[in-house]
């Protein structure tokens, strides 16, 4: 991609947020509808900056469980992933109880981690690590999966072992598809921490927008959604950057394009 | 007796035998969905040998270089490789496919060099030579096949043709005793492809890998192997195994010898035999 056009589809990007902020604001204005429903854009974001200092407390709260959380989803989800994703036996053996894990709705766990581990952080850790494990899984297993068969054949005519195989094809060939998986998953952990901070927590974005909403202080409750989708996009933006930097390779079209 | 005659005495001791297949049955798949793929297979090569493998598709030339390659044990019969039964121990085979598998992460020196990532003696040494010795001897032969200066380059950054080229580097790198080829040339252009079995056969010359290459293409067979094996269609079995006396270096010219293409024709009369007698049963 030339600098021009990655300029203008920044510019196109702003554009629209800036387009929809503004039909926003004039659909409020033009209806007359009340704060207390839906408040406008502008009124949101003065929110943010005026309670800031009582925010950010929160917000640094939300991010570290999140990243916490984050973190253990994804060297959990790597090593079954990995493990899924190279033995046959493993895959067979433990795919059913994946799928199962996969489609029970984590406000549902949330409960349960309360009852084990009390309200605050600790639920919150695990909400967020349980709901971003299984796009990292799935991802580095097809990953694996994707490696060439005559690749495998040449590197085991010389010998190889299977680790061998899996240090020097598998995991870069994986790499990719995990990257991927971890930008879908850094926002699905954000997803789970403000989960169970709204059910059980006394710190967080999650509870400040539930006491928000309790005192019908709907501009708060918006001021904390844009934080949270702030926050979401930072993270995201972190982890393209790596997954850039790290396989380039798999985007070779938008490189050759650049030469 | 003078010193001459035992030096020559000693020079004309019988031919290693490298590779031996002994009543060999492949059979795939579980049992009422089964076929054999190959039938009572004897086959016997000498160290240094160039065999090319020709047939019908679908006769097990492929499942035989599995078999030499240790990928796949037989399901009868016994694969001697350096005198070991395969399976024993691998000796670092040489590999190259008709897809050239570069890997898109590492350039196109790195690729060559996986091989001696892997390959005993040379895996113990490989983090102090890869920038050395290696280097040298992965950019020497990329030379040799006309990629001089390519090292750098990522493979998505090559043609179909000079892929293959660096295919080969990284199935010789480790300079193997055995060497398969399936077919490597299939998805070439004529010309690069002549250009490469030149380039093949200089190579062989240099270092004498014993070959075994599966193609589709007679004239290759004809230009590059000193033997040649006919299979007959599945179940595969050899049906004829000839010997190929052009004298080397072989030159393109070679090809349009009368010699040659009367061999070529009767490769191909007994190819189309094969496919006869296949439909035949049925």
């Amino acid at each position: 991609m030339t600098l021009p056009a990655r300029l203008r589809d920044n510019v196109n990007s702003t554009i629209l947020i800036i387009a929809i902020f503004a039909a926003w604001e004039l659909a409020c204005v033009l209806f007359h509808v009340s704060p207390i429903v839906l408040p406008r854009p502008s009124q949101v974001i003065m929110t943010l900056v005026v309670q800031m200092p009582a925010l950010w407390p929160n917000i640094v709260h939300t991010l570290l469980t999140t990243l916490i959380g984050f973190a253990g989803g994804m060297t959990i989800g790597v090593l079954l992933g990995v493990l899924v994703g190279v033995s046959r036996t493993a895959y067979k053996t433990a795919y059913p109880l994946l799928v199962g894990f996969s489609s029970i709705p984590k406000v549902a766990v949330v409960p349960i981690f309360v009852l084990w581990f009390g309200s605050g952080t600790v639920p919150a850790v695990l909400t967020a690590m349980t709901t971003c494990v299984f796009p990292i899984v799935v991802n580095v297993a097809t990953g694996l999966a994707a490696t060439e068969p005559e690749m495998e054949d040449v590197l085991k005519a010389l010998g190889a072992t299977r680790l061998q195989v899996l240090w020097n094809v598998g995991l870069p060939r994986a790499m990719p598809y995990f990257f991927a998986s971890l930008k879908i998953a850094v926002t699905l952990a954000f997803v789970g921490t403000v989960l169970s901070e709204t059910v059980a927590s006394n710190i967080g974005i999650g509870t400040v927008m539930m006491m928000a909403s309790a005192n019908f202080d709907v501009t708060l409750a918006f001021a904390g959604l844009f934080a949270l989708a702030m926050l979401g996009i930072c993270l995201y933006a972190v982890f393209a950057l790596i997954e850039q930097r790290v396989c380039g390779w798999a985007n070779r079209r938008n490189d050759l394009a650049t030469l | 007796m003078s010193v001459a005659a035992v030096s020559s005495a000693r020079e004309a001791k019988p031919p290693q035998r490298i590779v031996q297949l002994e009543d060999v049955k492949v059979r795939f798949g579980s049992n009422e969905t089964s076929f054999l793929a190959l039938d009572r297979t004897n086959i016997a090569v000498n160290a240094g040998d160039f065999v090319a493998m020709v047939g019908p598709s679908g006769c097990g030339k492929s499942t035989i270089l599995k078999l030499v390659a240790g990928l796949l044990r037989p399901s009868e019969g016994s694969v001697f490789v350096a005198g070991r039964e395969i399976g024993a121990e691998r000796v670092g085979v040489g590999m190259a496919f008709q897809n050239p598998t570069m890997l898109p992460w590492l350039t196109i020196l790195q690729n060559v060099m996986l091989p001696l990532k892997i390959v005993e003696p040379h895996r113990s040494s490989y983090r102090a030579q890869k920038n050395g010795v290696f280097r040298d001897r992965a950019e020497a032969l990329l030379a040799k096949v006309g990629l001089a200066g390519f090292g750098d380059r990522r493979p998505w950054e090559l043609s179909g043709g000079m892929l293959q080229r660096a295919n080969l580097c990284r199935a010789l790198i480790h300079e193997p005793k055995l060497l398969m080829l399936d077919e490597p040339f299939g998805a070439l252009d004529q010309f690069t492809r002549e250009e490469l079995w030149a380039i093949l056969q200089t190579l062989w010359m240099e270092t004498r890998p014993t070959v075994f290459l599966v193609t589709h293409d007679l004239r290759e067979a004809a230009f590059l192997a000193n033997r040649i094996l006919i299979m007959s269609a599945r179940p595969g079995r050899v049906t004829e195994d000839r010997a190929v006396e052009f004298a080397r270096p072989r030159k393109l010219e070679t090809t349009y010898q009368e010699s040659f293409n009367s061999l070529t024709h009767t490769l191909r009369s007994a190819i189309v035999a094969a496919r006869q007698t296949a439909e035949a049963p049925r």
